[in-house]
Parts: C-alpha cells; sequence; structure tokens
C-alpha cells in the first residue's frame, strides 16, 4: 500500500458486524446482502486499484424503499455506508471501509422513460453512461458527457463525480446535462429535485450533489438532457515540433470564436507507445500531436476546418492532416483513446493523475513535470484535454519496486501541488476520492474546507456517507459548528479555528 | 432605519457582517436593486455592495473572466463585446429602483440566476459559473472552485451559491466561463399559432439537428407590443458562423415546413426581437396584478396554459421552448393566482413558480418561491443554517418567515 491512510476503523462496529448484518437482512433477501469472503473480494476496489480495502458487508438494493430503510438502519445505527456504481472511479471514491456497508446501486439498471419532446431521459443510476445513448440513438439522439469509461462507468456514478470526457468543452460536464435526481439522505428521506423542467427551484442542490462524491446522499433516479447528436464530425491530426506552439495553436483556435467537440493533445513519448500499441500512423519524432474535432452541420463542419487548419499551419504545424472518412477520423482518435493501456504496456505499473492548468501555462508545467521526472527518476507520459486545460500524465512505475509506487505518490503529488500553482486544479474530472484528499490544503485554506464541510453537515450530520473521502481530516459537525462571538467582538476568520 | 453600509473593502465586509452577527442585524445585500421587488419583503438594514467594483482578470483565450460581485452586469458586456464575447446565457434587463433600465450586477445575477432565451442552448448563469469568493454568514471569507473550466475539486460550492438570494453568503467574486460571440444570427418566424401548435413546433423544431438556439411563442398582444408582426408568433433562433447559419436556416425551414408559413427574420431583427424576449418583464403596456414566470417541462406549455385560462385571466408567453412560461395575471385574487397556477404545475408533471411582479402587501402571504416538499424544505433550511446560524443574511426572503 501507498502514502495514503485511512481513518482507522471503528472496532465496535466491527465487533457488531452480526447484527448489522442481521439487521441488513430484515431489510434485504440474504442473497443481496453479501457477507462472505469469496463474494466481498471483488468489491474491495475500484478503478484506484493501488488500494484495496474489505468491506464489512455488500448490500444490493433494487428500489428506493429499499435503500431507504437500508440508510435509516445505518443510521440508527451509526454504521457507515460507501455508495457504488460501476466502480470505475480512479480516484478511490468507491473503496470500501473495513467498517463500513458497501451499497451497490447496479441492480438500478433501468431505464424508466425516454421523452423526446422535451429531449429527457428519467433513468435508474446504474444504467451506464453509454446506455442512455444506446436507447436513445434509433432516433439520432445521445447523452453528450462521455467519459473514457463510458462503456462500463454508471450515470449515478458519473452524478457523484461530475465525469467529463473528450466532449466536455462544447458540451459541459455532468452538471450541465444533468436536469434532476431522486436522492436517499442518510436519515432515510427521499428527495426529489429538478425534473424534466430547466433551473431546479430552491437552493441549487443538484450544482451540490453532482460532484459530491457519494457524501451527500445516494441517488436513486438521475433525469439527464439529450441532444440531437450533430450532423458530422471530423477531425484534423496536427504535428507540433514545439509544446509552447501547440499550445498557442489552441489558444489561437479558441481566440477565433471556435469551440471543438473536443480538442486533445498528446507529447511524444505519449504518442510513441499509443502507436506503438495501434499503428495508427502518429508522427513519431513530433514532440506534440494535436487532434481537433469539429461537428456539427456539414458545412460548419467543413467551414471550420478551413480556418482550423491555417490557424495551425500559422504555429508552424510540421504536418496536418485531415480526415476524410469516418474511419480515418476514428484511426485518429485510436491512439488517443488508447492512451492509457499503451502506456500500460511499455510499463508495469503506472499512475493517471488529472489536474488542471490555464491553457497558457502548458508549455511550462510541461518542462518542469521532466525535470521533476528526472528529479523522482520515473518516466512520464502525458495526454491532455487540451481545449479545457485537463492534463492526465501518466506515472511509469513497478510496484514490484520496493518504494517506488510512493515515489510515484510523491511524484504525483508535486505535478498536483505544480499545477495549483499555475492557477489550476487538483483534479479536472477524477475526483479526490483518497488519491487528493490530503492535497486539499494546496488549493483550499482551513476556512474555504469548513464551508465544503458545512454543506456535508447539511445533508449527513452524523458523516456517515462515504467518510474518509474528500477531506483530509474529518470534524464532528457540532465542532465544525462552534461559532463564539460575545457582543462588540469581532471574529478573527484569518485565524485557524480547528 | 439605519444608513446602508456599503463596504469599500473585503475586510470591511467581512468586520460588517461579523458586527451584524454580533448584533444580530439582519441584512439585505443589495448592488442595482432590480429584483428588490422579487422574493418576500424584508425591512432589513441594505448591505450596499456595489463599491466592491471592477474586473480582475480577463483573459479572452482561455475565455475567463473574473469580476467583483458589484461590478455593473452592463460593463462587463461591454467589455466583453469589445473582444467578441459575452456571457452566453444573455442576463436579462431589469429597472432600478430610480427607474433606469440595468441588468443589475455581477452579484445580484448569480444570486437570482435568470437567464436569457439562449438558455435553452448554453444553460443558466449557474452553468457558466467556475469560482466564487465569497463571506459567509459566519463572517467567514472564503472561496470555493477555481478559475479553469474543469475542476472538480470539493463541492461545487460555487454553483451551490447560485441562486441563493443572498441567503447563504455574500459573494465578492465571480469567475465566469465567457463565449465567444456567434458571428451571425437569423431567426424563423412562423405567424399565427395557437398556442398548442407553437409548441409542437418548438417541440419539433429542438429534436432536429440545426441546433436551434432560443425558441418562444408570443400571443398575439405581446407579439404587437415588441414586434411588427401583426399576430401571434413562433420564433426560433440559429446562431453561428455565416455560412452555418445560412445552411442550417434552410434545412430548419424545409423541416417545419407543415408546420405553417416559415419566413426568415434577418440579422438585425432577429437580435432586436430575442433582446425584446429577453427583457418581457420590462413590458409595461398590459395592466396586470402579477407576474410569475414558471419553469416546467417544455412540451407541457400549452397544456399548462389550458389549465389555467379557464380559471383566472390571463396572458402568456413562452420561452424555452415552452420551458419557461410568463404568466401575467389580470385577475385580483387573494393568491395571485398562485394556487391555481402552481395546480396545474402539479398537473403537467412538475416544475416551480416564480413571482417576479406582486404588490408587497400580497408577498407577505404568497409563496413568492416554489414551496417544497417537507424533507426537501428541512435539508435547505439546514444548509441556510450551516452557513448563517445567526440569521442575518436575508432571513425571510426566500422562505416566508412564520407569523
Amino acid at each position: 500500500m501507498g502514502l495514503i491512510a485511512m481513518p482507522e476503523p471503528d472496532r465496535a462496529t466491527l465487533a457488531g458486524r452480526e447484527a448489522i448484518v442481521a439487521g441488513l437482512r430484515r431489510i434485504l433477501p440474504a442473497e443481496r446482502v453479501v457477507v462472505d469472503e469469496r463474494g466481498l473480494r471483488p468489491w474491495e476496489t475500484d478503478g484506484f486499484t493501488a488500494y484495496k480495502q474489505m468491506p464489512l458487508a455488500v448490500v444490493l438494493p433494487e428500489t428506493t424503499e429499499e435503500v431507504s430503510r437500508i440508510l435509516a438502519f445505518c443510521h440508527a445505527q451509526g454504521t457507515k455506508v460507501v455508495p457504488r456504481g460501476a466502480g470505475t472511479s480512479l480516484s478511490g471514491g468507491a473503496l470500501p471501509l473495513a467498517d463500513g456497508v458497501l451499497m451497490s446501486m447496479m441492480r438500478f439498471n433501468k431505464i424508466l422513460d425516454i421523452d423526446f419532446a422535451n429531449r429527457a431521459v428519467v433513468t435508474q443510476p446504474g444504467v451506464t453512461n453509454l446506455g442512455i445513448t444506446r436507447a436513445v440513438e434509433h432516433n439520432g439522439f445521445y447523452y453528450a458527457p462521455d467519459p473514457s469509461s463510458q462503456i462500463a462507468c454508471s450515470i449515478g456514478g458519473n452524478v457523484a463525480e461530475n465525469s467529463g470526457g473528450v466532449h466536455s468543452l462544447k458540451y459541459g460536464l455532468t452538471t450541465n446535462n444533468v436536469l434532476g435526481v431522486e436522492a436517499v439522505l442518510m436519515t432515510g428521506e427521499v428527495v426529489r429535485i429538478g425534473g424534466k423542467h430547466l433551473d431546479s427551484e430552491g437552493y441549487d442542490l443538484l450544482g451540490l450533489i453532482i460532484g459530491s462524491e457519494g457524501l451527500l446522499c445516494v441517488v436513486t433516479e438521475v433525469t439527464v438532457r439529450i441532444l440531437k447528436a450533430p450532423e458530422t464530425a471530423r477531425a484534423v491530426m496536427v504535428a507540433f515540433d514545439d509544446v509552447e506552439e501547440a499550445g498557442n495553436a489552441v489558444a489561437d483556435i479558441i481566440a477565433a470564436g471556435i469551440i471543438p467537440g473536443g480538442m486533445e493533445m498528446m507529447d511524444k513519448p505519449a504518442i510513441n507507445a499509443a502507436e506503438d500499441f495501434v499503428h495508427v500512423g502518429y508522427p513519431r519524432d513530433a514532440e506534440a500531436l494535436l487532434i481537433v474535432e469539429l461537428d456539427g452541420p456539414k458545412v460548419e463542419v467543413d467551414y471550420l476546418l478551413q480556418r482550423v487548419e491555417a490557424l495551425v499551419n500559422a504555429r508552424g504545424a510540421t504536418s496536418c492532416r485531415v480526415s476524410t472518412s469516418d474511419a480515418e477520423r476514428l484511426g485518429f482518435w485510436a491512439g488517443r483513446k488508447a492512451a492509457f493501456p499503451a502506456v500500460g504496456r511499455i510499463s508495469p505499473d503506472y499512475l493517471c493523475m488529472d489536474g488542471t492548468i490555464p491553457r497558457k501555462a502548458l508549455a511550462h508545467v510541461l518542462k518542469r513535470m521532466n525535470e521533476l521526472s528526472a528529479h523522482h527518476g520515473l518516466r512520464v507520459a502525458n495526454v491532455f484535454h487540451a481545449g479545457d486545460g485537463n492534463l492526465h500524465p501518466l506515472i511509469l512505475y513497478d510496484a514490484n519496486n520496493p518504494g517506488e509506487l510512493e515515489t510515484a505518490e510523491e511524484f504525483g503529488a508535486d505535478i498536483l501541488k505544480l499545477c495549483v500553482a499555475v492557477g489550476g486544479a487538483l483534479t479536472g474530472e477524477h475526483g479526490v476520492g483518497i488519491e487528493k484528499r490530503d492535497l486539499m490544503p494546496e488549493m483550499f485554506t482551513d476556512v474555504d474546507l469548513s464551508h465544503q464541510m458545512r454543506v456535508k453537515c447539511a445533508f449527513d450530520g452524523k458523516q456517515l456517507l462515504n467518510p474518509g473521502k474528500m477531506f483530509p481530516v474529518l470534524h464532528r459537525c457540532a465542532e465544525l459548528g462552534r461559532m463564539h462571538i460575545h457582543r462588540g467582538e469581532l471574529p478573527f476568520p484569518e485565524l485557524p479555528r480547528f | 432605519m439605519h444608513q446602508p453600509l456599503k463596504p469599500a473593502t473585503d475586510a470591511e465586509l467581512r468586520d460588517m457582517i461579523a458586527e451584524a452577527v454580533a448584533t444580530g442585524t439582519p441584512l439585505a445585500p443589495v448592488g442595482h436593486g432590480t429584483k428588490a421587488g422579487i422574493g418576500h419583503p424584508v425591512n432589513h438594514l441594505s448591505l450596499d455592495l456595489t463599491a466592491l467594483s471592477g474586473v480582475t482578470l480577463y483573459e479572452p483565450d482561455e475565455l475567463i473572466l473574473s469580476v467583483r460581485a458589484g461590478t455593473p452586469v452592463d460593463d462587463v458586456v461591454a467589455l466583453l463585446a469589445e473582444h467578441g464575447q459575452e456571457l452566453p446565457f444573455e442576463p436579462p434587463m431589469w429597472i432600478r429602483p430610480d427607474g433606469a433600465e440595468s441588468r443589475g450586477t455581477i452579484g445580484g445575477m448569480v444570486m437570482t440566476n435568470f437567464s436569457g432565451p439562449r438558455r435553452l442552448k448554453v444553460g443558466a448563469v449557474r452553468d457558466q459559473v467556475l469560482g466564487i469568493s465569497a463571506v459567509s454568514g459566519r463572517a467567514e471569507p472564503f472561496k470555493a472552485g477555481g478559475r479553469v473550466v474543469k475542476n472538480v475539486t470539493g463541492y461545487d460550492l460555487s454553483r451551490g451559491l447560485c441562486g441563493s438570494w443572498g441567503t447563504l453568503a455574500v459573494a465578492t467574486d465571480v469567475t465566469f466561463k465567457v463565449l465567444p460571440k456567434a458571428e451571425t444570427e437569423a431567426s424563423l418566424l412562423v405567424r399565427g399559432l395557437a398556442p398548442a401548435a407553437a409548441t409542437s413546433l418548438m417541440t419539433a423544431a429542438m429534436q432536429e439537428p440545426d441546433d436551434v438556439s432560443s425558441a418562444a411563442h408570443l400571443p398575439p398582444d405581446i407579439a404587437a407590443a415588441i414586434t411588427s408582426f401583426g399576430a401571434a408568433s413562433t420564433l426560433l433562433r440559429i446562431e453561428g458562423f455565416a455560412p452555418s447559419v445560412k445552411a442550417r436556416i434552410a434545412s430548419l425551414s424545409k423541416r417545419i415546413a407543415r408546420h405553417g408559413s416559415v419566413e426568415l427574420i434577418e440579422e438585425q431583427a432577429s437580435r432586436a426581437v430575442w433582446r425584446a424576449v429577453s427583457d418581457l418583464t420590462l413590458l409595461s403596456d398590459f395592466q396586470h396584478t402579477a407576474l410569475w414566470r414558471v419553469s416546467i417541462a417544455p412540451a407541457a406549455a400549452a397544456v399548462l396554459s389550458d389549465k389555467i385560462a379557464g380559471k383566472l385571466s390571463t396572458r402568456f408567453a413562452y420561452d424555452w421552448s415552452g420551458g419557461l412560461v410568463w404568466i401575467w395575471v389580470t385577475d385580483e385574487t387573494d393568491d395571485l393566482g398562485a394556487k391555481v397556477i402552481r395546480d396545474a404545475i402539479a398537473g403537467v408533471g412538475g416544475g416551480h413558480a416564480t413571482l417576479v411582479h406582486g404588490p408587497a402587501e400580497k408577498r407577505v402571504t404568497v409563496d413568492v418561491f416554489e414551496p417544497q416538499a417537507p424533507a426537501l424544505a428541512t435539508l435547505n433550511a439546514r444548509l441556510k443554517n450551516q452557513f448563517d446560524p445567526a440569521g442575518i443574511l436575508n432571513p425571510g426572503r426566500m422562505v416566508r418567515e412564520a407569523r
């Protein structure tokens, strides 16, 4: 195991496991309360596989009523609950707790209502991201956010993580594409927020829930906006012998008022790893490869491709290929989409980082990252959602070498600190989870974090939902809630309060 | 009544809030006061934020704008226009207490989350907010979000503050994602449709790949007040690069031909009509006792209108393809039509109604914002209590206080 410590399990809970299981079995049939070691093993990790933990038990509810009763029971018992979708989180968001019940939502696997007139789909949370598109594509519609795991990841997990994807530059993140949810609070109370209408009422609880990493509530139903698929899409693949010029080309495209459907960049190590893997004709000697995809009506796409070509050539592109068929376009993407497994082939293990930076800082960040690579003695390959500044450095290491995971984690932390230092963020789309939990103070002060925790306290005052994730230090809500102000005395918020 | 407070710095703002906490003095954060008539009437000490003004960061290449909360939205719109960019959700125009037109301040825009016709395509104010710095009701300055487009670090608290009407925290700075202005636009007009036919047309148009950015229906009298079309007008807007607009206008015209005779509205006229649709609350041609802003599933607009029309004397206009229904009530009723309207909303699958115009004495007893189910209402109350335990930030403005 690496450097990240989980909270010490509660001994009383561990000792009371039998009673908890018995209580759960009063709510669910025995086969949907998993307690034996063989049955629990598949749940011990998520997409952040460096960390493993067996849960206390796994429950598989099928109805909102069951979720409500389980949560109410755990709330009364003071038992922690970790909600889980497909378990594809790259930040350990669904990592079980030894003293916590893991609640799998994957039996909520039905689409409830397809409403083309209102361009909305009402779905249960265990339906996969791609499953929504599959259900509406016969009528030319799709669901826009497309995380790379879309074949497997669930829409409930997307809500928890506010998932993005290569198209988020133009079409937004999950938060911009969800209209409503039904959710169960830790107390068992069921709330409905939003619906098929725009702009939900009251406080923007949808905004708070989406991206809350399973710490606020368990989502049991999601209403998403679907869009008519663009008529056509074409891509241009551009090589540069200078990373900075590639970054400038991206800025020029944006400045020209063009918002591509996707705009991705890879650095030399990533280009070569991908080319070794999928052989799609990537230029091996390029320092940076840019893939720009334009989608929309054919007239618009053709027109904008010409403009993009002119802009990248003005920035000294060394080659520029425009797709002339869908097969060729998908070929451009094949290497990019295979970048992670491609890197997996050249290294026994890798850590995938997920920082965001202002685009203009790209050249500086890559240069500094090479210095860090030399310092830590580990290689790094970079893929980059260039349009929105979301950087995925892949740190190559070998877990069989003692200490190398820890070195890779330190290298990763250095990269994320660098992202924050240039005005960026710790995570663009993978979430904080356990992975970046201890780095939160790099971006937020204690007071900033205490205001985030107050959201937690409003939703889950006993802090039983997914504790140990997102926040570096847990404070009891009562402790956090203290505010001593006597008449005439001004508080000093610059002083830490805990 | 005290003199309004007017902090010149963030530190002064913090101290004023701390003082209010210490003395139990409720505050009403205010910018231009353009939405002072929305919400339950409160008589709090004014906290005037207009001195916290100015653009602190604008990077057109990065599509990022950071601006202080008291900055006039009109100034920001003008600055962005110089660079061919805009706040894409089209912040509507309002009337200041002194009668002047204004889009209000950045803080007011964010805290009320009112968006114009293009909201249909690009989302609301809250969808473009990337980060907020604010002082909570605990007199603690904090920040949420950041200055980059993609950021899932921690709860999306900056979005959570949008539409909170100054009841959770007082914003000092907001960072937005801005977008390039469309190179050009044009609209298609079909005249003379009844509400049901208009709803069908808009619903059909939104299911075509022509990327309609706004869709509205104006009944004859409102069309007459803001256009020269001389009949009920159903409008569909197409925006983008010139060759694309031309092609999409052509293809959409064919696709909707079965709905009626389709006319082209060229760029300048199109801009003018959508500006007027954006600013429908300014319409003063008709006497009314109340103006409601109703959010529902778009395809239900005509059904909703029918359910209400038999019971109240009203005028309707539809924006957001029917997802936004403006209802001018002309009857004298005890509740300004609230019950009839809200029952009708429940009857079409849910949504919400907000009272935008209504006499102060009525707003004491009528729910200005949609009442919520008990579990949701108490969750909202807990959130308010976490951010403002002393209850000094605009108490009673969103949720009617028990009397």
